[in-house]
């Protein structure tokens, strides 16, 4: 019953002619408990199948934009509900050992598909209170130094390293400023290229600028379906491109955000599907399948000693870019 | 000559002389600057002579690459590299403008090719690899050209031996190139794990403006980081912070002196002295390693190396 399903999902504003057809089936479906009656039963099962269809044309066609807002579904699942979902019995560790513990920053060892890893997380908040300790998932410096710490970790006992990116971008405060984001960050992205374990990158909503790739200089990248990952979010490009709040669709879309189209550019090793309509409507399913696509890269990597694995990533970003080269 | 023919040729010479017409608007400021922070005027060929300094207040105003270049590098001595790489448009880009209409508009304001000019160099005689960012082009944004030539002078410093120097000025990264603007910051960085583990120095040089994408990479990756007094330094831009935290900010705050006071850069050093800095700097750690013998400072032989190419 598609239609019951639905209700406790927060519907977004591109599947509005979803939600009326949804509560039209409801309507007709309560009249028909109350008198029983054939003709409204094939009426009804009628429109569910016009529903289906409706949805399945719907999500295949979907818009830069689209792809955005499910991306920032509040119901969509973060990195906690992947860690549970992987390991139960995950061991969260906390801080940075300068002065602070960033929530925006989860830091995590877990066995997921049989391999002990290193994961580590950009956290959005749940509920607001939660949000507002997390700052809607934007680290703060001691967020980054946190993974840094954890990076080296890894580093000294040998340990696969699995990094879930969902962040709008580092948080732009001002203590953060004066405890030095920017330097956490390019020393983030230069420990990383350098580790000699394997290390995979999940994007399972936003990957936002520096902030994400912070935790992104990995061997692979893989990013789920609905997920974006941008240089700076579309309305930032909006406003500073076209000078106006309303042009974030087309920035969205020249800015080639979505996981297909990075997929297409060469960026994005896996893209992993999610069920129909995006992670929140089957959070276990989507769980288990991006789980068992990072384990099969952990395998694949593991293969490798550890001067080809820093080989392999340091490689990897250094072909990245396009330019023109005349003879000199 | 009598008297009426004189008065005549007197006037004929006056008009004659007033002829010359006086400066148009833009000739007159080509001629003089106004300070920015003091409001004093300056006569432009002064002000040049001074690095761009405004001699009351101190000011330092924005120099392009080519004059940061002449200013810092023995006359003469640097050769340019990787000149020949040029912005291609992979996403197709189009906002308010194409991106390849944008990248010729760039080119005709600034005269560079790309926000980043890179090459070898002698610095008071202590050769190194030296790239200089130009806020004038593309408010020196980094896309793929100015990430790859970033990462070549490292590779190259690498290569011989070489100190690196790398003067930042820039708004962050192109939004015009989309992701492959931002893996910039993971190539740039990573490259730079190879040069500190061969040990060469490397000094980042911070001036006005350095945020974003730039700041968060190698500029702030330096053994020593230098910025120059006044600058505006930062990840996130002014506006951007205020609007997040809902209240006016400071008016030092993301100067290069609150950097200082924070312990984000090892030192605030006027324009004169740069040149001095780099080297006294270069020159300390062109020492060998203990436990070798003094065969004369590495700075000196890689200078050799340099002029010999």
């Amino acid at each position: 019953m598609p239609a019951q399903l639905e209700k406790k999902i927060v519907p977004l504003e591109f599947e509005q002619p979803l939600m009326l057809l949804s509560q039209q089936i409801e309507a007709l479906e309560k009249q028909l408990a109350d008198n029983p009656n054939p003709d409204l039963e094939a009426d009804i099962s009628q429109l569910h199948e016009q529903y289906n269809h409706l949805r399945r044309s719907l999500y295949a066609n979907l818009r830069p934009i689209d792809h955005l807002a499910i991306a920032r579904h509040p119901q969509r699942p973060y990195t906690r509900d992947y860690f549970d979902r992987w390991d139960p019995q995950w061991i969260e560790v906390h801080g940075d050992r300068q002065g602070a513990d960033d929530p925006a920053m989860v830091a995590a060892l877990l066995t997921l598909d049989g391999i002990g890893v290193v994961a580590i997380g950009t956290q959005k908040g749940r509920t607001l209170r939660d949000k507002q300790q997390c700052n809607f998932g934007m680290p703060q410096p001691e967020g980054y130094r946190k993974a840094l710490r954890l990076f080296h970790h890894a580093e000294k006992f040998g340990l696969p390293v699995v990094t879930l990116i969902d962040t709008p971008g580092a948080y732009p405060g001002m203590a953060a400023e004066e405890h030095n984001q920017a330097q956490a960050i390019a020393m983030n992205l230069r420990e990383l290229s350098a580790l000699s374990v394997p290390v995979v990158a999940l994007v399972t909503g936003e990957g936002g600028s520096g902030g994400a790739l912070a935790i992104g200089v990995t061997n692979r990248i893989l990013m789920l379906e609905h997920s974006v990952y941008s240089v700076i979010s579309p309305e930032g490009c909006a406003s500073i491109l076209w000078r106006s709040g309303e042009k974030v669709a087309e920035a969205a879309q020249a800015m080639k955000i979505t996981a297909r189209e990075l997929f297409s550019l060469k960026v994005v090793d896996e893209v992993i599907d999610e069920p129909l309509g995006g992670a929140h409507h089957d959070a276990d399913f989507a769980a288990r399948v991006a789980g068992q696509a990072i384990a099969g890269h952990l395998r694949d990597l593991g293969k490798m000693s550890g001067d080809q694995l820093r080989e392999d990533r340091q490689s990897k970003f250094r072909r990245m870019g396009s330019f023109i080269e005349s003879g000199s | 000559m009598d008297l009426k023919e004189w008065f005549a040729s007197r006037r004929q010479k006056r008009e004659a002389m007033q002829v010359k017409q006086p400066l148009t608007t833009e000739e007159y400021c080509a001629l003089w600057t106004q300070c920015f922070q003091c409001r004093e005027l300056l006569y432009t060929r002064d002000l040049r002579n001074n690095f761009h300094v405004c001699p009351k207040c101190q000011y330092h105003f924005r120099i392009g690459a080519e004059e940061r270049i002449e200013q810092i590098c023995d006359a003469g001595s640097f050769a340019e590299l990787f000149s020949n790489l040029e912005s291609a448009d992979p996403l197709g880009f189009v906002d308010t403008d194409t991106y390849p209409n944008r990248m010729m508009e760039a080119t005709r304001k600034s005269g560079l090719k790309e926000a980043v000019v890179t090459g070898t160099c002698l610095i008071e005689g202590t050769a190194c690899a030296l790239a200089v960012m130009d806020f004038g082009h593309f408010g020196g944004s980094m896309g793929s050209v100015v990430g790859e030539k970033t990462t070549r002078l490292i590779e190259k410093a690498l290569e011989l031996s070489l100190p690196l120097v790398i003067v930042s000025s820039s708004g962050g990264a192109r939004m015009q190139e989309g992701i492959f603007s931002l893996m910039q910051m993971a190539k740039t960085s990573s490259a730079l794990h190879s040069l500190h583990k061969a040990g060469l120095l490397y000094i980042s040089v911070l001036t006005e403006p350095t945020f974003g994408g730039v700041t968060a990479s190698f500029a702030m990756l330096g053994d020593f980081i230098i910025a120059e007094p006044g600058a505006r330094i930062g990840f996130a831009g002014r506006r951007v912070i205020e609007q997040t935290i809902r209240q006016k900010l400071p008016n030092e705050f993301q100067t290069a002196e609150h950097l200082l006071k924070h312990g984000q850069v090892d030192m605030v050093v006027e324009r004169s002295r740069l040149k001095e800095v780099l080297n006294r700097l270069m020159s300390f750690h062109a020492r060998p390693p203990a436990g070798q013998p003094h065969n004369g400072p590495r700075g000196r032989q890689a200078a050799e190396t340099v002029s010999r190419r």
